[in-house]
C-alpha cells in the first residue's frame, strides 16, 4: 500500500529503535503522553513499546473522545431517542459505550429507539431529508478533528432550510485538556502525572496546527511534538522528545509536517468559529469539570441547538463504582491498576467506555496486550 | 417468457401457500435452474444412493445484504458456504438442500436471477440441489430472501480433521487474500458505497481439499474463515487446542485494494469475513507440499504459511493468538467484540 507501507517499515523501525536506545539515557525516566488514543492504538497495533528500552514509558491521555464524554450527556441522548422519538444519529463507536444503568445505544436500539449508526454528518443530513415529518438529532461528538464536519452540517441545513435537524453538541478542545493534566487541579501533587513531554495529535492538528500548543510550551515548559499515526512516526516523534529533554529544551516540533502546518486548516477554524461558541465549563470524564474546553451551537444557529429544541432533564449519573477510568484518562493510573480490567470489565461486556473505544486505553491493552497485562496484575496481586 | 416471470411480477403470499401458485414457483424458477436426476424425483424426500464410510452433515443460513455484490450473489454464496463448511471436513460434498425464505413483493426477476446463481454455482461445483422447501413471509418480515442450505458429504478414508490434532511446531497457512468478501460487501452497503475494484471471493473450495488431503492425509484442521475473519477461526482453534499461535504480520497476504479499503474504514482484514480462502494447520514438514498443491488450484494461487502453532498454554489459561507486527513488535490477535464499528477521528 503506497503512502503507508513507508511509514511501517521493518529496516527503518530497527534503525531508530537503535536511535533512540543510544539517545536515551540509562540514568532517567521518560514518561511521554501520547494525548490522543489514535496514538495509544497505533503504538499497542504495531507492539512499538517492545523497540524501545524499558526506561521510554508512554502515558496514554485523555484524547478519546467516547472515553471523555461524561455518562450524563451519554444519558441524554438515550434520554432524547427513548423519550422525544427523534431519530439519532451517531458515529459507531458511541454505540457500545455504556449509561446509566449498563444500558448503551445498541440496548436502546434493540428496545426499540430509532439510533442509526453514520459515517459522516453528512450522511445524518440525508436522514433528515429523507424524514421531513421526524427530528432527526446528531450527537455531535470529538476534537477539533471531527467538529469542522458538524459545523458544516449545520451550514448545510440553514442552507438547505431543514427545519428537522439538530446536533446535541459536545465537541471538546485538545489544548485545554492538555493544559488540565497538566495543571492537574484540586489534585495532591503526589498524585499528579508526571510526564517529561508530549507527542501532539495528528489529526486534531492538521485542524488548529502547531502554532495552537506554544502557549502551552511557554507556560508548563514541556516538549510537545506533533507526531503522525502511522508507527514509524510514532518512534521519531519519541527520539525528538528525548533529544529535547536531554538537551533540555521544551520546544514544539512537527514530525507529522507532511500534513500539518503552523497555521492549520484556515477555513475549518472559521467555520468552526462561525457556528459554535466556547461553552464557559465542560464536565469531562476523568477530568471534572474545564474551563473553556468545549463548544456550544452559537446562538446564530441556535435552531440547530439539539439542547435547545428538547427538553431533556437533569440527570444524577453516576460513573460504574471501582471503575478506573477517571484516574486512567488522566495519566495517573494505568488499565493494569483497574481491578475490573480483563475480568468484569472487558470489550464484550464494557464497564467503562475505556474499553469500548477503539481509541480506549483499556482497548488498547485488552486487545492487543492482554496476556501481558493480566500475567502483570496477577504478580502484582 | 413464462406466466410467473412478466415484466414487474413480484412473490406474492400465494406463491408460499403449498397451492398452484406454489408448484408454478418451483417449477418455474427452481426446478428449472436447479435442474439435475435427484431433484427430478420429485419427492418430498430426495432418495440418495448410500456412500460407504464417514458421512458429513452442515447447514448454513444466509442473510446477506445487499443481496448481490461485486463477484456473486445471496445465492453463489449460499452453495459456496455450504460446500466448504463439508470440504473443512476433509469431505467431498455429494448432495445439497436449499431452504428459501422470501419476503413478500420481492421482484421474481432477482428472485430469477439468483437461483439461475446458484444453479450454475452448484453445477460448476459438481454438487446437485436434491431437495428443497419455499416459504413467503409478509412484507416488511423479511430481508428479500433468505437462503438456508444443507450439505452432506463422504469423508475418505484415513483422514481426521479435528482441532485436537494440533500440536506444538505445526505450520499455519492461509489459501489466499484476505478480506475480499467483507470489503466487497462493505463497499455496496448502504450509507457507505464506494467504488472499488475488489470482488468477493466466494467460491468452492472442495476440489482443492480433495488434492491437498490426497497429497497430505495428516493435516491437522482446515476451517473456513467466514464471519470474524482469520483471527475469530484462529482464535477459535487456539482455544480449542490449548495452544499459542503467533503470526507474521508480513506473511499475511491481503490485496493492496482491501488494505487501503480497511485503512480509510479503520477496519483490520483479520477480521473481516472471507468465502473462498481456508486456513489449514499441518506438520510443518509437509507445509511446502501443501502449498504446492493449494497453488496449482486458481483459487490457493496466493496461498502463503503465515505462522507456526507454538507451546502448549499454561494449564487453566486459554490458548492465545499472537502477532509479530511489520515493524517486529509483538501483540495480541483479538477477537472482534460485537460487530464491526467504524472509528470517529
Amino acid at each position: 500500500m503506497k503512502y503507508v507501507s513507508e511509514f511501517r517499515d521493518p529496516a527503518l523501525a530497527r534503525s531508530l529503535a537503535r536511535a533512540i536506545a543510544q539517545e536515551a539515557r540509562p540514568d532517567r525516566t521518560y514518561a511521554f503522553m501520547e494525548f490522543c488514543g489514535g496514538h495509544t492504538h497505533a503504538i499497542f497495533r504495531y507492539g512499538v513499546q517492545d523497540l524501545v528500552p524499558a526506561n521510554v514509558r508512554f502515558v496514554h491521555g485523555p484524547g478519546c473522545p467516547v472515553c471523555v464524554l461524561p455518562m450524563r450527556r451519554l444519558d441524554d441522548a438515550l434520554e432524547l431517542a427513548e423519550r422525544h422519538g427523534v431519530i439519532l444519529a451517531t458515529y459507531g463507536d458511541m454505540m457500545r459505550v455504556p449509561g446509566s444503568g449498563r444500558r448503551s445505544m445498541l440496548t436502546a436500539r434493540a428496545a426499540g429507539a430509532d439510533i442509526r449508526m453514520v459515517y459522516s454528518t453528512l450522511d445524518a443530513l440525508t436522514i433528515a431529508r429523507d424524514n421531513p415529518d421526524r427530528q432527526v438529532v446528531f450527537m455531535g461528538i470529538g476534537f477539533e478533528t471531527t467538529t469542522p464536519a458538524t459545523a458544516l452540517a449545520i451550514l448545510a441545513a440553514r442552507r438547505e432550510g431543514l427545519t428537522n435537524f439538530s446536533v446535541f453538541c459536545n465537541h471538546v478542545l485538545t489544548p485545554p485538556a492538555i493544559a488540565h493534566v497538566l495543571e492537574a487541579p484540586g489534585i495532591d501533587p503526589d498524585q499528579a502525572v508526571r510526564l517529561d513531554g508530549f507527542l501532539g495529535p495528528s489529526h486534531v492538528s492538521t485542524v488548529i496546527g502547531a502554532a495552537a500548543y506554544r502557549p502551552l510550551v511557554a507556560r508548563f515548559g514541556k516538549p510537545v511534538v506533533i507526531a503522525g499515526f502511522e508507527p514509524l512516526d510514532v518512534m521519531q516523534s519519541v527520539l525528538m522528545l528525548i533529544r529535547q529533554v536531554n538537551e533540555g529544551r521544551a520546544e514544539v516540533e512537527n514530525q507529522y509536517a507532511r500534513v500539518v502546518t503552523e497555521t492549520g486548516n484556515a477555513k475549518a477554524q472559521a467555520i468552526m468559529d462561525d457556528v459554535f461558541v466556547l461553552r464557559d465549563t465542560f464536565e469531562w470524564r476523568g477530568l471534572g469539570q474545564v474551563p473553556q474546553s468545549a463548544r456550544a451551537i452559537a446562538p446564530a444557529y441556535g435552531e440547530f441547538d439539539a439542547e435547545r429544541r428538547f427538553a431533556v432533564s437533569e440527570k444524577q449519573s453516576r460513573e460504574t463504582k471501582s471503575c478506573e477510568c477517571p484516574a486512567i484518562l488522566r495519566g495517573v493510573k494505568s488499565p493494569k491498576d483497574c481491578k475490573l480490567f480483563g475480568r468484569a470489565c472487558t470489550p464484550e461486556t464494557p464497564m467503562g467506555a475505556c474499553m469500548v473505544s477503539s481509541e480506549g486505553s483499556c482497548a488498547a491493552y485488552y486487545t492487543y496486550r492482554r496476556a501481558e497485562t493480566l500475567a502483570e496484575m496477577e504478580a502484582a496481586e | 417468457m413464462s406466466r410467473l416471470l412478466r415484466p414487474g411480477a413480484t412473490v406474492e403470499m400465494a406463491h408460499g401457500g403449498g397451492g398452484l401458485a406454489t408448484t408454478r414457483l418451483v417449477r418455474e424458477i427452481f426446478a428449472r435452474h436447479f435442474a439435475n436426476p435427484i431433484l427430478a424425483q420429485g419427492h418430498d424426500a430426495a432418495r440418495i444412493e448410500a456412500p460407504s464410510g464417514r458421512l458429513v452433515m452442515t447447514t448454513d443460513a444466509h442473510v446477506v445484504s445487499p443481496l448481490e455484490f461485486p463477484g456473486g450473489d445471496i445465492g453463489s454464496l449460499a452453495v459456496h458456504g455450504t460446500i466448504n463448511d463439508v470440504a473443512m471436513g476433509g469431505a467431498q460434498p455429494i448432495a445439497l438442500s436449499a431452504a428459501f425464505i422470501i419476503e413478500e413483493g420481492f421482484p421474481l426477476e432477482t428472485l430469477d436471477r439468483i437461483a439461475q446463481s446458484m444453479g450454475r454455482a452448484a453445477r460448476d461445483a459438481g454438487v446437485p440441489i436434491v431437495t428443497g422447501d419455499t416459504k413467503v413471509v409478509e412484507r416488511g418480515h423479511g430481508d428479500g430472501v433468505y437462503i438456508a442450505t444443507t450439505g452432506i458429504g463422504v469423508v475418505p478414508e484415513g483422514v481426521t480433521i479435528a482441532p485436537e490434532n494440533i500440536a506444538p511446531g505445526m505450520a499455519i497457512l492461509v489459501s489466499g487474500t484476505l478480506g475480499d468478501h467483507g470489503v466487497a460487501i462493505l463497499s455496496r452497503r448502504q450509507g457507505l458505497e464506494f467504488s472499488t475494484t475488489i470482488a468477493s471471493d466466494s467460491a468452492a473450495l472442495h476440489r482443492m481439499v480433495a488434492d491437498m488431503v490426497a497429497a497430505v492425509p495428516d493435516i491437522a484442521v482446515l476451517r473456513d474463515p467466514t464471519r470474524g475473519g482469520l483471527s475469530a477461526t484462529l482464535n477459535e482453534l487456539a482455544e480449542a487446542a490449548g495452544v499459542t499461535m503467533t503470526l507474521d504480520e508480513a506473511a499475511i497476504p491481503v490485496r493492496p485494494e482491501v488494505a487501503g479499503a480497511c485503512e480509510l474504514l479503520g477496519l483490520d482484514p483479520m477480521h473481516i469475513a472471507n468465502e473462498g480462502k481456508l486456513v489449514c494447520i499441518c506438520p510443518a514438514d509437509r507445509a511446502q507440499d501443501v502449498l504446492d498443491v493449494m497453488r496449482s488450484h486458481p483459487e490457493g494461487r496466493d496461498a502463503a504459511l503465515i505462522g507456526t502453532v507454538g507451546d502448549r498454554a499454561a494449564p487453566g489459561t486459554p490458548g492465545l493468538l499472537r502477532m509479530t507486527t511489520l515493524i517486529g513488535g509483538t501483540r495480541v490477535v483479538d477477537w472482534l467484540a460485537g460487530e464491526p464499528l467504524p472509528r470517529i477521528c
